[in-house]
C-alpha cells in the first residue's frame, strides 16, 4: 500500500472550512427551530440544501486528492 | 480496484459499452416498467402502491408550487424526472452484486455493473441537459429580448454583471456535475475500502450513510434545477423594482 502525502494534505486542508460552514449552518438552523418550533417543516429543507452546497467544496478537494 | 473511468466491457462497432452504461439501461428498464404498471392499473379508489406514488408526487408538487408559483406545470416534470432517475441510479450502487461481480482482466477486477452516477460522463450529461432545458424554457417564457438583456446591456455596470452571470452559468454546470459525481464515487470508494477491511458487520453504518447520501444528492440536484428554472423564467427587471416587489 503506497501512501501519498500530497493527497492527504489536499483533503485535510480543503475539508476544514466546509466542515466549519456545515456546523455553523446547522447551529443557526437549530437556533431558528428553537425560537419557533412549528416552522421546522420550512427550515429543514432549506438547511439541507445549504449543507449540500457547503459540502460540495469539500467534494471538489476530495476528487483532487484521489488524483494525486 | 477503483478507477475514475468506467471500464469498457465490449465494443459495438466503434462505440464502447461501459459497465455504467449497462447500469443506466437497467435503471431505465426498471423505471419504465414501474410507470407502465402504474399507468395500466389506475383506479379511482387507489390501492396501496398507487396511493404511495400519488403521495410522493403531491409532496413534490407542493414544494415546486411554493417556489415557482404559476409556472409549476412546466417546471414540475423536469424536477420529478431528474429526482427519480438520480435516486434510482444512486441506490443501484448499493444492491448486492453491483460493483463486486465481474471478471479479471490484467489482474484487476472489472465489475459487470457500476452505479450510473459514479461515472462523470453521466453526471456531466445530466447537468448539460438541465442547463439546456433551463435556457430554452427561459427563452420561450420571457422572450429572446429579455433573455439577452440579462447578459448584455449598454449600461456599463449591467454589462459587468452580465459577464459575471455568464461565468456563473458555466460554474453551475461544473458544480452540479461534480457534486453528484464526487458524492457517489467517494461513497463507492469508502464502501470498497471498508469491505476490504472486514466484510461482515463493519460496512453497515456506511451502507446506511450511502442510502441517505443518495437521497440527499438526488434532492439537491433536482431542487437546484428547479430553482434555476424558476429564477430564469421571471422577467429581468431593474434592481430597484425587483426589491420592492419581492414577497419574502
Amino acid at each position: 500500500m503506497n501512501f501519498s502525502i500530497s493527497g492527504g494534505l489536499i483533503i485535510a486542508l480543503g475539508g476544514m472550512l466546509p466542515a466549519l460552514a456545515i456546523g455553523l449552518i446547522g447551529g443557526k438552523a437549530m437556533e431558528a427551530i428553537g425560537r419557533n418550533p412549528e416552522s421546522s417543516g420550512r427550515i429543514l429543507p432549506a438547511m439541507l440544501l445549504a449543507m449540500a452546497f457547503a459540502e460540495a467544496i469539500a467534494i471538489y478537494s476530495l476528487i483532487l486528492a484521489f488524483i494525486k | 480496484m477503483f478507477s475514475f473511468q468506467s471500464e469498457v466491457l465490449f465494443h459495438i462497432g466503434s462505440f464502447k459499452i461501459t459497465n455504467s452504461l449497462i447500469d443506466t439501461l437497467l435503471v431505465d428498464t426498471v423505471l419504465i416498467t414501474l410507470c407502465v404498471i402504474i399507468a395500466k392499473n389506475i383506479k379511482i379508489i387507489p390501492g396501496i402502491f398507487q396511493n404511495s406514488v400519488e403521495m410522493v408526487i403531491q409532496m413534490f408538487y407542493e414544494i415546486t408550487e411554493s417556489v415557482a408559483q404559476e409556472k409549476v406545470k412546466k417546471i414540475f416534470p423536469y424536477f420529478m424526472s431528474f429526482f427519480i432517475f438520480i435516486l434510482f441510479a444512486n441506490w443501484s450502487g448499493l444492491l448486492p452484486g453491483v460493483n463486486s461481480i465481474g471478471f479479471f482482466k490484467n489482474g484487476k477486477l472489472v465489475p459487470i455493473l457500476r452505479s450510473a452516477t459514479s461515472d462523470l460522463n453521466t453526471t456531466l450529461g445530466l447537468a448539460l441537459v438541465s442547463a439546456l432545458a433551463t435556457h430554452i424554457m427561459s427563452i420561450k417564457t420571457v422572450g429572446l429580448k429579455d433573455y439577452i438583456s440579462r447578459y448584455f446591456s449598454f449600461n456599463p455596470i449591467n454589462l459587468f454583471i452580465g459577464f459575471l452571470e455568464i461565468i456563473s452559468e458555466i460554474t453551475k454546470i461544473v458544480s452540479l456535475s461534480f457534486r453528484l459525481f464526487g458524492n457517489i464515487f467517494a461513497g463507492e470508494v469508502v464502501l470498497l475500502t471498508v469491505s476490504s477491511i472486514f466484510a461482515f458487520l463493519f460496512p453497515l453504518p456506511f451502507l446506511l450513510l450511502e442510502v441517505i447520501v443518495g437521497l440527499v444528492q438526488a434532492l439537491v440536484f433536482s431542487m437546484l434545477t428547479m430553482s434555476f428554472m424558476a429564477i430564469l423564467t421571471t422577467p429581468h427587471r431593474d434592481i430597484s423594482t425587483n426589491a420592492n416587489s419581492e414577497k419574502y
